[in-house]
């Protein structure tokens, strides 16, 4: 592995970065960004400890996926900074963002991820493969994914042949593969009813808690974000962290 | 729902007579069950006691019906921590969650604090019952998914209301 591909290692203040506790993971500090006219952010900071579960929660057209989308290095805030283990990922290049996210996080979306011409063993194997793993060791990891979200008897179908709560499994499978530091999950529920919903965020929870990874979870469900151990309030681009106040105590507006 | 603090924050506005206070709630808040006179002044004779409100001026003749009450600035005190204190979780809340924004909004606080620190404590208690289901056995997860799906619908509701509240403080304002 070059430090391209795990850019912390390859920065001065961390020769060994440890994974402390009470450091953050990922942290967003002061994010802006607009999308031409329009402002998707206008201020908003989250800090991710490792092993966390963090929950962003806010009305639609917040700014809930755009901030998602900050923290994991697919866009670039247009000010402010975003901290990956003390590396600042905003001010990399695409090509190292890219292999940042290749070796380091995960992503689970609401739909459509999965590549429909390979079968669900394929494409769980298909991040180990682009990390440049032989085909049999990541076939081999990818049952064993497969087999702990429970769709083992899958692998050989093609995602158009399976349901869209088997889809989630196996995406969620795929997303954790590669033994990621931090999950990223928009809406992992959304297209699921109750049943499959609890499912998925039960095998999510399971899977980080085991892998020590970290998750930001978007959703608008309170029963999902009931898995969090932390929301976070995003409106109109701006994040309002309650737990980190210290609960809800005191009337007075602070951030108005 | 508690009609001390709920009279206060209709003071807020202003002095008013208890006749005056009775109409105001029925209009806003009494949908299901309008007060009786007899809970205005039992309530206001407490919130007097308490130094909460004064009597600000008396009519010619007697009774209670003649006394104006004006809240203090032990009242406006009593009001700000009820409003910034969130409710405890349980289902139908919603008479009380509901007096909690008008009211916010009316003496021009932030009533997206009364949602926001109430969110938090409704997420507090479904993280509790969330943990409890998945060590439970198959009773143990039924019952607590009950208990999640009423606060999940208290939330949506939330959620929902604080959509709404540039319209529902245009209202209130009127
Ligand atoms: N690629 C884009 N181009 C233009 N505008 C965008 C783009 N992505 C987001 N926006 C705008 O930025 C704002 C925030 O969008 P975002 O998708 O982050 O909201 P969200 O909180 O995820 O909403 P939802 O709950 O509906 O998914 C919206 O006004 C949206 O229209
Ligand atoms: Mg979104």
């Amino acid at each position: 592995m070059t430090s391209a591909t795990h850019p912390a290692a390859g920065t001065h203040e961390s020769e060994k970065p440890e994974e402390d506790d009470a450091a953050p993971l990922l942290e967003a500090v002061g994010l802006r960004k607009s999308f031409g006219p329009t402002p998707a952010l206008a201020g908003a900071s989250v800090s991710v400890r490792p092993g966390e579960i963090i929950a962003l929660m806010g009305p639609s057209g917040s700014g809930k996926s755009t901030l998602l989308h900050c923290l994991a290095g697919i866009l670039v805030p247009d000010a402010g900074v975003v901290r990956y283990r003390g590396t600042e990922i905003s001010a990399l290049s695409e090509t190292r963002r890219s292999a940042l996210r290749r070796s380091e996080f995960g992503f689970v979306f609401q739909f459509g991820q999965l590549v429909p011409e390979l079968s669900c063993l394929e494409n769980v194997a298909l991040p180990s493969r682009l990390g440049g793993m032989d085909r049999r060791a990541a076939e081999r990891r990818a049952r064993e994914w497969l087999d702990r979200l429970e769709v083992a008897d899958l692998a050989g179908k093609r995602p158009g042949e399976i349901s869209g709560g088997q889809g989630q499994r196996v995406a969620m499978a795929r997303a954790l593969v590669t033994g990621p530091r931090v999950v990223f999950a928009d809406e992992p529920t959304g297209a699921l009813d109750s049943l499959n919903g609890e499912h998925v965020m039960r095998s999510l929870v399971a899977a980080a808690a085991e892998t020590g990874a970290a998750v930001v979870l978007v959703t608008h469900e309170p029963r999902v974000a009931a898995y969090s151990d932390r929301e976070v309030v995003v409106r109109d681009g701006r994040t309002r962290d309650l737990s980190a106040e210290g609960g809800a105590t005191g009337g007075a507006a602070r951030e108005r | 729902m508690s009609i001390g603090h709920t009279l206060l924050g209709l003071l807020e506005g202003g002095p008013r007579h208890g006749y005056d206070l009775k109409r105001a709630y029925d209009e806003r808040f009494g949908q299901d069950r309008p007060l009786h006179y007899g809970q205005v002044y039992s309530t206001l004779s407490r919130l007097l006691r308490n130094g909460l409100v004064e009597v600000e001026g008396v009519e010619p003749g007697g009774g209670p019906e003649r006394k104006r009450y004006a809240i203090t600035d032990a009242g406006i005190t009593d009001v700000e921590q009820w409003l910034g204190t969130p409710e405890n979780p349980e289902p139908y809340l919603h008479n009380t969650l509901y007096a909690k924004v008008v009211l916010a909004l009316m003496s021009g606080r932030a009533a997206t604090e009364v949602l926001d620190s109430q969110r938090s404590a409704h997420l507090r208690l479904m993280r509790e019952l969330t943990r409890r289901k998945a060590g439970g056995d198959l009773a143990d997860q039924l019952v607590c998914d009950h208990a999640l799906f009423h606060l999940e619908a208290d939330l949506r509701w939330l959620e929902l209301t604080a959509a709404r509240l540039d319209q529902l403080a245009a209202e209130v304002r009127r």
